[in-house]
Formats: C-alpha cells, structure tokens, sequence
C-alpha cells in the first residue's frame, strides 16, 4: 500500500493500470488497495498544488496561533472542530509548544482575514488570544519548491 | 605555401560519434522530446551541491594528489567493500579520474603496446573502441545479439582470440541495451581470463543502477581482482554526469601506471568534484536509491509502452535504456531515428552508432519524466501508424 500512496501523494490521481506496471503488481490488487485506502479514510482526496501567489485570483495565508481552554473530558477536541467549519479555515492543527492550535485561514485580502479573526475566531467561547501571522512569500509547500525552476540544461542528444 | 594536414592518421581514422552527428540534426528542430539522453533527469542532489559550496568559500581550490584525495579514495574503498566485498588499497589501487572516460583513456593507455588487442563486446559505448586506437591497440569487435538479450557468450570470446590478445573490455549493465550479466555469466568470462591470461576492463558506471537482482562487480569472482580494472564514477548513480568525476580501481602496478600518464597529462581531478564525491557517498545513499526507485517505474512503464505500440523490446534490467527492435519497419536505424524526429519530434539515437550490430535498433532513455515518456510513447504510436499506411514521405524509405 505504502508504494501505491507514494505515488498517489506525489502526482495525484494516476490510472491504476499505469500503477500495476510501475510496480509490476496486478490491476486488480492495486485497484483493490486504492479502494481500501478510501474506506479507511487515509486516502482522502485529491487536490491542485497551485501557487496563488503566481495567478490572477488574489489569495493570501494567515496563521494564527490560537491559545484556547481545554475542557474536561475532551481536550481541545470540540473547539478544534468547531474552528474547522468555517468555510475561511483552510486547516487545523493542535500543537505542542507555547499555542494550543494552529489555524491556517484563506482570505482574498488581509481586511478579510482580520475580521475574520476579530468577528469570529477570537469570540468563540475557550478562545483565550490569538495571534495572527501572514504569509508573505511561499518557498516551498506541500513538499514543492515554489522558486523559479533551474531549468534543463541537458543536450538533446548525448552518448 | 598550403600547410601540409597536420592532423594525424590515427585522428584521422576515427570517425566521429554517430551521435554528434545525430545532435546537430535534433539541434535543428523545436519542441523536441528526447529519448536521446545518455545522462540523468534529475539534479545533483542538494548536499552535494552545498558541501561544493562551503568547500569553495572556505578556499578549497588546490590541487591534490595525482592520485586523488586520500579521503575519497578511503571513502570509495568503503563503498566498494561494503557492496561486494572487494578490497581496494586506498593508497595503491584506486586513481581517482575525470570520470570513467578519463579512466578508460588512461587505462588503455597504461597497458597496451602497439598492436596488442582488445576485445570489445558491442553494441557498446561509443568511445571503448576510439580509446583502444588512440592507445595503439587495435579492437576485435564481438558482436551481442537480441538472442541472448546482448549479454556476451563465452564462446564468442574463444573465436576471438589470438597470440596478441591482451585484453576484455565490458560494460554491464550495457549502454545503449540495458542488458546486464549474472554472476554465473560473468564467471565464465572469468574463467576464459584466468585460462588466456587476460585483463579484463570492466566499466561498471551503471552498476548501481540495476533493477532486478544484484550487480556484481567483475573483481569480486574468485582469483579476478589481479586482472580487473574496474572502472566507475558517480555521473549515473548520483546525477553528476557535468563534475566529470570518477575513478579507477586494479592491480597496484597498473593503476600507478595510470597514475603517471595522469600526472602528465590532468595532473589530478577537479578538487571540487572530488568533494562533491565524498559528499555523495558519505551523505547520500537514501537520494541514490530515489532516483533508482523513479527509473524503475519509468523502465517498466516505458517497456511495455514499447511493446504495446509494436516495437519488439527485451527487458532491459541495468542502466536506464532500452533498445527496442525496428526491424519490423523496413527502415534502417538511421532513416528511422531521422524520420521519427522530423515528423514527431522525439529524438532517439540510432543504435549503429554503438556498433555495426546495432543496426535494426534504436536506444531511448527513460532518464525523463512519465509525462514526456508518456507522450513520447503516443507521438511514437502515431508515427508507426503513418509508416503502416504508406504516409510517410518516400525519401525516408
């Protein structure tokens, strides 16, 4: 499985026939292990790697250290999801260190994302502060450098 | 007065590689695909790169040893010893090379008197029987065949020889087959060395890259290390074909011998490449073996890719070729690579430019990403279908 997710994880979705012969593996059991992965949740979806930065459609980055008052019983848990479904929330994370939660939120504006947080994030009951940071520049995201490409410097035809 | 030619016969006779002649018509043409690569797709991994780096800044710019940096040689003597138990003298047995080109000049000029012979196994790579020449041997071309997956047979070898043999020169796994040798196979060569008293030369720069089984290294069968010069480098494996760094390993006596016209004639190996070297086998085995991963994937896809589209292609289990038949076409190598190129724009090598009996084949690398191979396989299908129904223009017939 773990083979077949490698690839998936690098190039998105590929035909699982093409995945049989990369890994000289029958159709069928590659099909089955895709499968599999979905109904156990850990293969949860496909998505575009797109650097917002490069395309016309403005899209900016905030994280925001969120430090919040646990509950009884059930930790950070129910205020973590409660933050997740917020439509300008693009992931959350429960942290070690000095914040309890990271939240990343997606806005078309700095203006957007500071209402955001000054209209919905901090009054949430258990939100205790927060502390915005914006991205700036993206260097490198989900495993891809984001700078320019070096190029292919290769001859077309070499022994 | 006219000045007389200057140039000398034995420059003279050799004809220059079928494949510059091939680059400077791929040269031509925009948005090609090429499958003619004989080198990597990916970069020098990034440690190596920065270890180069910061030697720089802190002034690493000397020469070194003719014999290479000590710590190099060490560090290749490890490597050696871990993979396939052979024992290099760092000191004595190892020359460290401008990359196994260097080492293959330099070794065929260490051992060869005037008219003693080299027997080259082809299809090979286009400079093993230029270097036999330039070293006043002379090559005695046994030709492999698709019958034995380009693996050399034993009894070739014994219709070759004569009084003036003196040495084997092989490359397995094979550039432009792909083809590798098994152990087995290997040992019977070794027994014809051990019973003629031959050298062998053997260019294991693809070792690494073998797919399916072990590579083994000539040196490693049994009485063979005094009559092996193993060549090898790190262009392949590590993606460092532009450092031009590689080395020699042999017998103590022919390696100082190498040493010497070395001395005269590079004085040593660039100093940085022979810390980018020791950078890549110290700190960078888990990125060697990824980029071995990614070649295997695209071996298999683009093998039966291959097969699919009806160009007859054995399983090539080293380096990252493969040499597939187009015998079935009618054309020649060359009419084929040429008309491939001008009318899809995927540039391949024609396999006569590896030798006489490569003709009928064509060498693609699979160096590339999926997507250009994928594409590279349905612009081939195309241009198959256009030869099947008479579309193509006659003068490449």
């Amino acid at each position: 499985m773990q083979q077949v997710l490698e690839i998936l994880a690098q190039q998105g979705p590929v035909d699982p026939s093409e995945i049989a012969t990369r890994l000289d593996r029958p159709v069928d059991e590659v099909e089955a292990l895709i499968r599999q992965a979905q109904e156990e949740g850990i293969l949860l979806g496909y998505r575009a790697l797109i650097n917002w930065e490069k395309a016309d459609g403005e899209k900016i980055y905030a994280f925001i250290s969120v430090e919040a008052t646990p509950e009884h019983n059930r930790g950070f848990d129910k205020i973590a999801d409660y933050v997740s479904h917020f439509d300008e929330v693009h992931s959350v994370y429960l942290m070690s260190g000095i914040s309890d939660l990271t939240v990343v939120v997606e806005g078309s504006d700095f203006r957007e994302i500071a209402r955001f947080v000054a209209e919905k994030l901090a009054p949430i009951p258990g939100v205790r502060s927060t502390a915005t940071s914006f991205v700036l520049k993206t260097y490198k995201m989900e495993g891809e450098i984001v700078a320019e490409e070096a190029g292919n410097h290769r001859l077309a035809v070499s022994p | 007065m006219q000045p007389r030619p200057f140039v000398s016969r034995t420059a003279d006779s050799i004809p220059p590689s079928g494949i510059r002649e091939f680059f400077d018509l791929v040269a031509t043409q925009d948005d090609v695909i090429s499958l003619g690569v004989g080198e990597p797709d990916f970069p020098t991994p990034w440690k190596i790169c920065d270890a180069v780096v910061d030697a720089l800044r802190r002034g690493v710019t000397s020469y070194t040893s003719n014999y290479g940096l000590l710590e190099l040689r060490e560090a290749i003597a490890e490597d050696i010893y871990k993979r396939y138990g052979v024992e290099y003298d760092p000191g004595r047995e190892i020359l460290i090379t401008a990359g196994v080109s260097e080492g293959m000049d330099v070794g065929m000029r260490a051992i060869l008197d005037p008219g003693d012979e080299v027997i080259v196994a082809e299809p090979c790579y286009v400079s093993y029987k230029p270097c036999v020449v330039f070293a006043g041997g002379v090559p005695v071309v046994v030709a492999t065949s698709a019958d034995n997956d380009f693996r050399l047979q034993a009894a070739q070898i014994q219709e070759a020889l004569t009084p003036q043999t003196k040495a084997l020169l092989i490359g397995y796994p094979n550039n432009p087959t792909g083809a590798v040798m098994s152990r087995p196979e290997l040992a019977q060569l070794a027994e014809i060395a051990e019973q003629h008293d031959l050298l062998v030369i053997s260019d294991e720069i693809y070792g690494h890259l073998t797919y399916e089984g072990q590579h083994t290294c000539f040196s490693s069968l049994p009485d063979m290390k005094p009559r092996t010069l193993l060549l090898n480098g790190f262009s392949k494996a590590y993606a460092m074909t532009g450092w031009r760094i590689g080395y020699a390993c042999g017998p103590a006596p022919i390696i100082e011998a190498m040493m010497h016209i070395h001395s005269y004639t590079a004085l040593c190996s660039s100093v940085l490449a022979q810390v980018g070297a020791i950078e890549a086998l110290r700190n960078c085995e888990a990125e060697m073996t990824e980029m071995i991963a990614q070649y295997d994937h695209r071996r298999r896809l683009f093998v039966n890719g291959l097969n699919e589209i009806g160009l007859p292609c054995f399983e090539p289990r080293g380096a990252f070729y493969t040499f597939p038949s187009i015998q079935g076409t009618g054309l020649s190598s060359g009419k084929f690579s040429q008309a491939l190129l001008l009318e899809e724009k995927v540039a391949t090598v024609p396999g006569d430019a590896f030798g006489e009996c490569g003709e009928g084949y064509i060498r693609c690398t699979y160096a590339s990403s999926i997507d250009q191979l994928k594409e590279a396989l349905s612009r081939m299908a195309q241009f198959l279908d256009k030869l099947d129904s008479g579309k193509l223009p006659v003068s490449y017939a």
